[in-house]
């Protein structure tokens, strides 16, 4: 498990126009140059040589899984912003104004009254 | 020396924007008693003629990230954009460029250091929401030089609500220290409870309506003993996930030594309970 590199992953796609596209068009191929063009990189020069994705993440990311992502610690804010980034429009125009945020809560609702998952890394 | 002319703490609020300023078949229903209690705040700062705002946010993951997020940073630069681009797609949020302080940011981080607070310090800042949607509600002209001031109220481990108050009792004590004949306001923006991304996001009122009503009376009574007996990090989450920003709200009852506020209002607004709460640490706005 490696929340700080799909946080990673939620933070600079969705700072992003141009990724925030391609994540919305081709997911499952888009995690996949995510990781060689942007998640292995410090800055424009410095790598980092050791983060990569577990086989869960890196399926949940390519499923725009936003329930697994935060049954498994990712952070609300950054979960929450990319996804409305790439469903609110579409949802607000064929069933009105908020009704992706509240389909979101919807399918979390079996953690009313528990803890949720920690978001600290 | 500087005069601390008003302090203002308040939730923000980023559709607020969007909401007033919508053509009037797309204007929410209700927009019209949300403008009327933020205009009536304005004047709450209006009255006090500040000549530089002290704003208190926290950045939401827009230019620190978990590579290095600071507990608590000040800008000092002579200017600061605002605005990131998935704030203007989320929020139909303006830029801005809001001119800097940055002889005051400096008297200000080395007074804090002075006094054991060891903030970390930007040089090239771009602001957030967290900063704009005051500038948005109370001084929208924005025409006055800021020193903004962020916390971390997002990434745990956070700081303890105790230590947001005593920054605020710090911050408060250099800006009456600093050698100048400006009038000094600070502007502070948080949340009562607050849900994002989880599963009581969004509802009839904000997730945790008892909360909001205690957090409320304990600031307008200036009681800071009930919030740090009774506010702890697991109380917070408690009452929903992002309730955090609620100490930024305990910092500025901090800038405001934990008096009896001098203005206070508040709307249940759906998914959230606003409030705006306004010290005059002179006793009047004069």
């Amino acid at each position: 498990m490696s929340t700080y590199y799909v946080d990673k992953f939620l933070y600079t796609v969705d700072r992003d126009p141009e990724w925030v596209w391609r994540y919305q068009e081709d997911p499952e191929a888009t995690v996949e140059e995510w990781e060689k063009e942007v998640g292995q990189w410090l800055n424009d020069v410095e790598q980092t040589s050791w983060l990569t994705f577990t086989d869960e993440e890196r399926r949940a990311l390519a499923a725009h899984d936003y329930v697994w992502l935060f049954e498994h610690g990712a952070h609300f804010f950054l979960n929450l912003t990319l996804f409305i980034a790439l469903y609110d429009e579409q949802y607000a125009r064929e069933r009105g104004p908020l009704s992706f945020q509240r389909e979101f809560a919807t399918r979390l609702q079996h953690w009313l009254g528990k803890d949720y998952p920690s978001v600290a890394l | 020396m500087a005069e601390l002319a008003a302090v203002l703490a308040s939730t923000h609020h980023p559709f607020y924007y969007k909401a007033t300023t919508s053509p009037p078949g797309e204007r929410p229903p209700y927009a019209d008693e949300w403008q009327r209690k933020v205009e009536a705040y304005r004047e709450t700062l209006t009255a006090a003629r500040p000549d530089v705002l002290v704003m208190v946010g926290a950045d939401h993951f827009h230019q620190f990230f978990l590579d290095n997020y600071p507990q608590f940073a000040i800008g000092k630069a002579p200017r600061y954009d605002a605005t990131f681009y998935n704030e203007i797609r989320e929020f139909g949020l303006p830029t801005y460029v809001l001119d800097g302080d940055p002889d005051f940011s400096g008297f200000l981080l080395q007074g804090l250091l002075d006094r054991d607070f060891d903030l970390a310090v930007s040089h090239e800042l771009k602001i957030d929401h967290s900063i704009i949607c005051p500038i948005i509600t109370v001084r929208p002209q924005a025409d006055l030089p800021v020193v903004p001031i962020y916390t971390n109220i997002f990434v745990p481990p956070m700081p303890s609500p105790r230590r947001f108050w005593q920054l605020g009792q710090a911050i408060r004590q250099v800006i009456e220290e600093y050698p100048s004949d400006k009038r000094v306001a600070a502007i502070g923006t948080g949340h009562l409870s607050l849900e994002l991304g989880g599963p009581r996001q969004f509802g009839e009122h904000g997730p945790d309506p008892d909360f909001d009503r205690k957090a409320i009376d304990w600031m307008a009574s200036g009681n800071i003993g009930a919030i740090l007996e009774n506010v702890t990090h697991e109380s917070m989450a408690g009452a929903g996930n992002a309730t955090h920003g609620f100490m930024d709200l305990i910092l500025m009852m901090g800038i405001a030594d934990a008096q009896p506020a001098d203005y206070v209002d508040e709307l249940d607004l759906f998914h959230t309970r606003e409030m705006y709460m306004t010290w005059y640490p002179r006793g009047s706005a004069a």
